[in-house]
């Protein structure tokens, strides 16, 4: 099953690699595998991918990994862009995988 | 970086507090004794703890069913407890899970034969994707429902084991330090879930992926169809009303069931465009060309309008063709975009960048759209 692609050079994920401790989390609670791990260091490897869930940065310990996370819906956006109070919630914004993960 | 950039700015000052905190007084949890997944008691250290059953029976798929079509949504949830799977002690390994029903039953399905402890914490009936996202499936409610439950006086493992999606909610590293509690990412599906277990707690790279594959989609769109009633309802009322202005402007007389018929027949290059925005561009993704949502709904947009014209031929005027190539895209591209919030691969980054290039060309194509139909009918 191929991997989807999202836009090119768009993502605000960083890895500063001086600051990584080598516990290679990132890699394991990334579902997109933008991260690899040699054992002693994470890097990026598939920065487009990134779909700025920011689990790698909340789980990071050192603080090497940045991202602005958020989810991109864009109706949630357009919500928060005219300060609507969301019925996001309620009426299902169509949050994926209802079901298939738990 | 603090603790504040990796906090979600939109998702957590906006959603949380609009549209998921405050709503626990209109969540009625109610009673795990009379659920129909509960399977009798077990006497534990920390007291009862209910069974509950791992085969899903048909009111199950029944509520699953209608929770996809959007009925009774919010109220399909699971009383945030611990839980027993078989007979499990205090050497079994404790799975964590969302209390959105829908969610429960795809992890419990998975589980026969197991011994293990289910802790449900509150996620208001949310997913543990989207409720990670927003906060709700979180380091505090973890580390909340560990305490409320006496988790540490029942488990020696001091583990817990949560599903990989909750990793954007959780840090794993403050919850130990919090609760003493260590947390293990496990797979992104339940049904992996035995095998992860049986391998020690290891996820292989297959089970750490999403993959959103066709039936993935496909089971997404029927809320997005439900979301379309009334705005196409309106639409409809529209349609007639121009109809009816153009039948007494030209001085016939007017009858119903012409105007009726006149009007669903005038819908269906629309009916058509929601169509292929709700459910072609999802059920069609990866086939489609172009990265950007609105550009696969601009394409088919764009295919379904000249189908149309082609098939309804010297029947369709100038002015109406100009309306449908305007709008059928617009409209495809539009619903397209908002196919965003149910995909697992879209970045906020992206959906901004694209919104920005793509929603005004969407709004004055509709706007020229509508113009050139309304003239149709009239001129």
């Amino acid at each position: 099953m191929m991997k989807f692609r999202y836009l090119k050079n768009v993502v605000t994920l960083e890895l500063e690699q001086s600051k990584c401790n080598g516990c290679g989390l990132c890699t394991e609670v990334c579902p997109q595998q933008v991260f690899a791990f040699n054992g002693k260091v994470s890097s990026i490897v598939d920065r487009d991918a990134c779909l700025e869930c920011g689990a790698c940065a909340r789980n990071c310990a050192p603080e090497a990994i940045s991202v602005r996370a958020g989810v991109g819906c864009a109706y949630a956006i357009l919500m928060d862009k005219y300060n609507i109070k969301s019925k996001c919630c309620d009426d299902d914004c169509g949050c994926s995988l209802d079901g298939i993960q738990y | 970086m603090s603790e504040e950039q990796i906090k979600l700015p939109m998702v957590d000052n906006h959603q949380v507090d609009s549209c998921c905190a405050g709503e626990e007084s209109i969540l009625d949890y109610g009673n795990a004794a009379e659920a129909g997944w509960v399977n009798g008691q077990i006497e534990t250290a920390v007291g009862p703890v209910y069974r509950i059953n791992t085969t899903l029976e048909r009111r199950d798929m029944l509520g699953s069913f209608k929770a996809r079509w959007g009925v009774g949504r919010m109220s399909y949830i699971v009383p945030p407890d611990l839980y027993a799977v078989g007979n499990p002690d205090q050497s079994s390994p404790v799975l964590v899970s969302a209390n959105y029903k829908l969610s429960f039953d795809s992890l419990r399905r998975e589980l026969s034969g197991l011994n293990l402890w289910i802790l449900v914490i509150d996620t208001k009936g949310i997913n543990v994707w989207c409720a990670a996202g927003k906060g709700t499936f979180g380091t505090e409610e973890v580390i909340r429902m560990v305490n409320t439950t006496r988790l540490p006086e029942l488990v020696s493992s001091k583990t817990l084991i949560m599903p990989q999606l909750s990793a954007p909610g959780v840090t794993a590293f403050e919850v130990r330090r919090r609760c003493g509690f260590r947390v293990i990412f496990g797979p992104v599906r339940a049904a992996d879930i035995p095998t992860f277990l049986k391998a020690g707690n290891k996820a292989d790279p297959a089970m750490r992926r999403t993959y959103f594959g066709f039936w993935d989609r496909v089971v997404l769109t029927p809320v997005e169809i439900t979301a379309l009633v009334k705005p196409l309802a309106y639409f409809s009322l529209f349609l007639f009303l121009l109809n009816l202005v153009s039948v007494l402007l030209v001085g016939n007389s007017f009858q119903l069931a012409f105007l009726i018929g006149q009007t669903l027949f005038d819908l269906v290059p629309f009916l058509g465009a929601t169509l292929v925005g709700a459910v072609l561009v999802p059920a069609l993704l990866p086939y489609l060309p172009g990265r950007a949502l609105s550009w696969k709904g601009l394409i088919l947009g764009l295919v379904w309008a000249g189908i149309y014209t082609g098939l309804s031929g010297a029947e369709t005027r100038l002015l109406e063709t100009i309306s449908y190539f305007l709008i059928i895209p617009a409209v495809a591209a539009f619903l397209s975009i908002n196919f965003t919030g149910s995909t697992t691969y879209t970045s906020l980054s992206g959906v901004v960048k694209e919104m920005k290039i793509a929603l005004p060309l969407i709004f004055a194509a509709a706007g020229l759209g509508l113009i050139s139909l309304i003239l149709s009918y009239f001129i």
